[in-house]
């Protein structure tokens, strides 16, 4: 078995030097498509998740190899469900990495499955992309993982730079979901930024993800007297807040992250979270000809649906992608992992991408503000990192 | 005293088949683990020796919850809770036990590095732990009976989930653990609902079926044993049971303790396969997998569940590339199978059994 291989290794360089003596570059090249693996959860409780990046990985394949594909070869998809499952995402990726044989892999959306798939592709020296982990563990994992979105803390900052800057506000109150290490990071971000950029944090309150009552808090930040009220946690909590907040008469903006980012907040809130803004990847209303160009192309392929966020991620992770494979040296783990992480000013649809030394992408968000009847998001403001 | 009559002595096995039938067993799992560890793994590669560690596990998880509800007749449905206990609890001892020994969590290489028997005794530990859940659980609870106990079992798993996910944050380095305090260690820091990651792959093909062949000699002379007449007995009519003087919550009690600490053991070797623990893992969809291999298997046939627990475990695997549609796939092959076995792939029986290899302890036309 080794031996074999040595010997096809040994094949091939003959066949590459003879190529080079010969000086034809075409004759012997090698025109397989080049298979790239995505794992996501295409079916269970968080499905939609793995559909949109997986719609937003195929539009941009489908781009490429109507181009004419990456010098002349085109890309495969290998894709495999994970149905949401730690155990299924392992799985997958040591299939798609030890069995399929991909040259690189793109996925998981939840940050608890990209760290089930992330150490089978370390172990093995593929390259994967994480399309939409904001967990900074993730990328963590080693020196072959690397992501396009921000990282929860990172959403701190641009909701503090955000309130102090663009809303000329200096009195914030904190009020997140002490069980959850995503809110309780973006509130402690945000706190470090907004007192270095000269605001005041006058409350610290929080709860519990599922609690039903929040009024003995919110009373107790209403009497600090703040400008903005600063509740990085999810949708369904942060509805509820937002309808109690002003029963207790305290009409001041509320500020997110990306945990609010859902289509029943408005549901939830109606009227009371109008108003207020969150932080997020992307908006489809920026006015931006790159999004444009990609709400159209992405509408055109999938039945006039509406891309998410997480599709214009998993086209961004797959655009990265084939941009480092043009700039590789060859497609083989290292080369390309260098490539991937010498990514810079990226014009992506989620914002210019900078991958840092840490593997993480380094990028502009996007605030929206509520407004309307229903309350729907409308892009407000980009924020810089 | 009188001798025997010739007669008798010619139903006398012969010495050459005592060892047959008594030496060829453990000869063969005596060598499985190895085999498997250093011929077949290297040969098929990293994606199927994964799947065989699975499949390892996956007997593991079936043949002990066939002891419960395929020996006494109960209607179990939290075995993965003790699955996850045994997991939490086994990486705990090897995760933060090699921090604090060797400073790192890395995998220590070659074959059976002290770090692997770490998680011998980690997996140990992992399963009297799950055990005393399983007293726990079993002893007021196993006065219920059939669908009022299936419910107890569900909330129990569902209960496990849920802690789960109350627990701290992982500790990631030396230090951190050294110098954590009340508000780090409790609730003790087993990676909330974000799971417990980075915990060294131990879990290798020869640990897996070197446990995954004890459970099933344990489950088999269980079942032929004076025990295993008993909780067959209570799962044939409780009634006629006590009425011979078996002590039914006893032998509940004790078949459930048994298939508590193998399913600990099973979620010890699970964590170790390369994965991340999750609170899911305890959850009832977890669970209700171990059921359906125990019916498709045949509710007490050993070697049915453990046949069951590799086509179950095989099967949503090599169904993969039809992506979204396999679980529809699967599910049809459950529903047909149901339809033509109701009585599971082996009813009651046992493989040999359908060779004329007539054992000790089973009896052909039991109940179906």
């Amino acid at each position: 078995m080794r031996l074999k291989s040595l010997f096809a290794k040994v094949g091939v360089w003959v066949a590459l030097g003879a190529i080079g003596l010969g000086g034809g570059s075409a004759v012997g090249q090698d025109k397989a498509p080049i298979l790239i693996g995505h794992y996501g959860s295409l079916t269970g409780s968080e499905a939609t998740f793995g559909q949109s990046t997986s719609n937003g990985i195929r539009l941009a394949i489908k781009e490429l190899n109507a181009a004419g594909g990456l010098n002349g070869r085109l890309i495969e998809l290998k894709e495999y469900d994970t149905k949401g499952d730690p155990k299924e995402a392992t799985n997958s990726v040591t299939r798609l990495v030890a069995s399929d044989k991909v040259s690189a892999v793109l996925g998981e959306v939840a940050s608890g499955l990209s760290l089930a798939g992330g150490p089978v592709c370390q172990e093995n020296g593929i390259p994967m992309i994480s399309p939409s982990s904001t967990n900074p563990r993730v990328t963590m994992v080693g020196d072959m993982i690397f992501r396009v979105c921000f990282i929860d803390p990172f959403q701190g900052q641009v909701c503090a730079k955000f309130a102090r800057e663009n809303l000329k506000l200096t009195k914030a109150a904190l009020f997140y979901d002490q069980k959850a290490p995503y809110s309780d990071g973006l509130a402690k971000e945000f706190r470090k930024a907004f007192e270095k950029l000269g605001g005041k944090i006058t409350a610290e309150e929080k709860y519990t993800g599922g609690d039903q009552n929040f009024k003995a808090q919110l009373t107790k930040i209403r009497g600090t007297g703040p400008e903005v009220i600063f509740i990085p946690g999810y949708y369904t909590d942060v509805g509820n807040i937002a309808l109690q907040a002003r029963e207790l008469d305290l009409k001041v903006p509320l500020l997110g992250g990306d945990g609010w980012d859902s289509e029943q907040l408005g549901k939830i809130a109606k009227q009371a979270i109008v108003g207020s803004y969150y932080s997020n990847h992307y908006a489809p209303d920026q006015d931006d000809a790159r999004v444009k160009e990609f709400i159209a192309k992405y509408k055109a392929d999938y039945n006039g649906a509406t891309p998410d966020g997480l599709a214009a991620l998993g086209y961004d992770a797959a655009k990265i992608l084939f941009d480092a494979m043009k700039r590789a040296k060859s497609l083989g783990g290292k080369d390309l992992r260098d490539a991937i992480a010498g990514t810079k000013d990226f014009p992506g649809v989620t914002g210019s991408i900078t991958i840092d030394s840490k593997r993480n992408a380094v990028k502009s968000a996007v605030v929206v503000e509520m407004t309307g009847d229903p309350p729907t998001p409308k892009y407000r403001a980009t924020v810089a990192p | 005293m009188t001798p025997l009559p010739a007669a008798s002595l010619d139903l006398r096995p012969s010495w050459g088949e005592i060892a047959l039938r008594g030496g060829l067993p453990i000869l063969v799992s005596l060598a499985l683990p190895f085999l498997l560890h250093f011929v077949v793994g290297p040969a098929l590669g990293p994606y199927p020796t994964k799947l065989l560690v699975d499949v390892g596990i996956a007997i593991i998880l079936a043949v002990s919850l066939n002891i419960v509800n395929g020996f006494t007749g109960q209607f179990s449905i939290g075995h993965a809770g003790f699955m996850a206990i045994g997991a939490y609890t086994a990486a705990s001892v090897t995760y933060y036990g090699s921090m604090l020994i060797w400073e790192t969590a890395e995998r220590q290489a070659g074959f059976l590095p002290a770090g692997e028997w770490l998680l011998c005794g980690g997996c140990l530990v992992g399963g009297a732990v799950a055990a005393v859940f399983g007293y726990l659980v079993g002893l007021p609870s196993l006065r219920l009976r059939g669908d009022y106990l299936a419910i107890v079992t569900l909330g129990f798993g569902e209960i496990i989930r849920v802690l789960l996910q109350q627990t701290n944050s992982q500790l990631f380095s030396s230090d951190e653990i050294r110098e954590a305090g009340r508000r780090e260690l409790f609730p003790p820091p087993l990676g909330g609902a974000l799971g417990f990651s980075d915990i060294p792959k131990y879990g290798t093909l020869f640990w897996v079926f070197t446990f995954a062949v004890l459970t099933i000699w344990v489950s088999y002379r269980l079942k032929v044993s004076a025990a295993g007449r008993a909780y067959l007995s209570i799962r044939e009519d409780e009634v006629a049971a006590r009425s011979i003087g078996i002590d039914i919550t006893k032998y509940k009690v004790r078949a459930f303790v048994i298939a508590a600490f193998l399913a600990g053991i099973a979620g010890g070797l699970y964590a170790h396969s390369g994965v991340i623990l999750s609170p899911k893992d305890a959850g009832f969809q977890r669970s209700f997998d171990v059921v359906i291999m125990v019916v498709l298997g045949g509710m007490g046939s050993i070697s049915g569940t453990t046949l069951a627990a590799i086509i179950l475990t095989l099967l949503p695997e090599l169904l993969r590339d039809l992506q979204q549609y396999r679980l529809i796939i699967y599910a049809l092959v459950l529903i047909v199978m149901m339809i033509v076995r109701p009585q599971g792939l082996f009813g009651v029986h046992e493989i040999w059994e359908f060779f004329g290899h007539k054992r000790l302890g089973t009896r052909r036309g039991g109940r179906t």
